[in-house]
């Protein structure tokens, strides 16, 4: 496979032309804000939170999904792209009911490491305070969709991993919403296999076991690289839980 | 002259003031530096004119708190929200999806124990509005202070900064909800 050459932040790199900003950035320790993506899972570019800068080009690229060409000169944190991560925060944070202080995952959630990753100290748009629905009906989970921030991780997960693809997205806009099951209770989903893969991957307190209290849901995530690394390279192997 | 602070108790539980009194004993120090002229730990009627600063706990969810934060904000030159429900509506604001009717329904007559019965037409009781909101949706904020409550030290480091002049802006490990 061919190998590139281009710069990030000034300082030049070089790496195989199959591999997206994002590999390359975090095999180099540059950081950049993600929250759709997640390791294992089919990239789909939807959060807008890994946005880059490309010289000579209008169009801000995700990291998770572009990858560089020969020459390219990539900019992953100018004032422009601060501001507008700091903007897709606020957004997410007022289009839900994020009350950290009662959240199942308070403290170990990726939406609030994002908030200070972007130096979210208030939200300058009102917030919206909408009424997003609870269900509770299966056995050992919840999904609250009040903190949900539609990153389609459970989406992803269900389909691609576990193959019984519970979970779609249903309505428009704002109304958009998780739906399992063609929008049916989740307790009485007959493609459920309850494996609990969907809680896990969740960025937020959106879904989680029944049971838990106030900061008390850590989402364990070792699982998705083991299953990942047995089904493409045939080697079933524990390997050591990178990610929390 | 010292600087004149203030504190303020709008729709929050004052759990950010308790964590204030954690301050311990650093408390004595706070108290030789600065005047505290209206707090709901001191015995003052009124909100005065002519302050410095002014730590604001809760979300505003009713007429009175409404009423207040505008007398707040004419009086003092520095606003901090000081707490989650002050920054974000946080717990206060999860009423928001229920009418007024509902919510005294549920408070007052559901979850009674003695004398269930709704607050009458002549009672003081201030009238919730139609939605809990942050305090910077209402009146213009200078600076936050976040946690639920912040800790003691969240709140001593802001309080520092202001006393030594400069608009607090908490660092990175002080940034913390919930
Ligand atoms: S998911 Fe929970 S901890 Fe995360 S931002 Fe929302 S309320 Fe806060
Ligand atoms: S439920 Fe969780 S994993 Fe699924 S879309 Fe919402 S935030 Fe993402
Ligand atoms: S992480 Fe790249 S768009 Fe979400």
């Amino acid at each position: 496979m061919a190998i590139i050459t281009f710069s990030i932040d000034g300082e030049h790199y070089s790496a195989r032309e199959d591999q997206t900003i994002l590999e390359i950035a975090r095999e180099h320790k540059i950081p950049i804000p993600t929250l759709c993506h997640l390791d294992g899972l089919s990239t789909v570019g939807a959060c807008r939170l890994c946005l880059v800068e490309i010289e000579g080009s209008a169009k801000l690229q995700p990291a998770c999904t572009a990858k560089p060409v020969e020459g390219m000169v990539i900019r992953t944190n100018t004032d422009r792209l601060k501001k507008y991560r700091r903007t897709i925060v606020e957004l997410l944070a007022s289009e839900g009911n994020h009350q950290c202080a009662v959240c199942v995952v308070n403290g170990h959630c990726e939406l609030q490491n994002l908030a200070y990753e972007v130096g979210l100290d208030h939200v300058r748009v009102p917030y919206l305070f909408p009424s997003k629905r609870l269900d509770a009906t299966h056995k050992d989970f919840v999904i609250d969709r009040n903190r949900c921030v539609l990153c389609t991780r459970c989406v992803r997960v269900c389909h691609e991993v576990e193959g019984a693809h519970v979970w779609d997205i249903g309505g428009r806009g704002i109304n958009c919403e998780i739906i399992g099951d063609m929008n049916q209770p989740w307790g009485e989903s007959e493609s459920c296999t309850s494996c609990g893969k969907c809680v896990r991957v969740c960025p937020t307190g959106a879904l989680f076991e029944k049971g838990a209290t106030v900061g008390e849901m850590h989402k364990e995530r070792g699982f998705l690289k083991y299953i990942v690394t047995a089904r493409n390279k045939q080697q079933w192997i524990a390997t050591a839980h990178e990610e929390e | 002259m010292k600087p004149r602070v203030a504190t303020a108790w709008l729709g929050g539980c004052s759990g950010c003031h308790m964590s204030f009194l954690d301050m311990d004993e650093r408390l004595i120090e706070l108290a030789d530096r600065i005047e505290l002229v209206y707090s709901p730990i001191a015995d003052v009627k009124e909100f005065p004119p002519n302050v410095d600063v002014a730590l604001v706990e809760g979300a505003v969810t009713n007429s009175e708190n409404h009423e207040m934060a505008h007398i707040i904000r004419r009086n003092a030159r520095f606003v901090v929200s000081f707490g989650d429900c002050a920054t974000t509506g946080n717990v206060t604001a999860m009423r928001n999806r229920f009418t007024s009717e509902q919510i005294q329904q549920r408070a007052y007559i559901e979850l009674a124990d003695l004398n269930p019965q709704l607050p009458s037409e002549y009672t003081t009781l201030a009238q919730l509005l139609t939605t809990a909101r942050p305090l910077h949706e209402v009146i213009p904020v200078d600076a936050y202070l976040h946690g639920c409550p912040p800790t003691a030290d969240q709140i001593w480091f802001t309080v520092s900064e202001l006393l030594a002049g400069r608009v607090p802006v908490l660092p990175p490990a002080y940034l913390r909800y919930g």
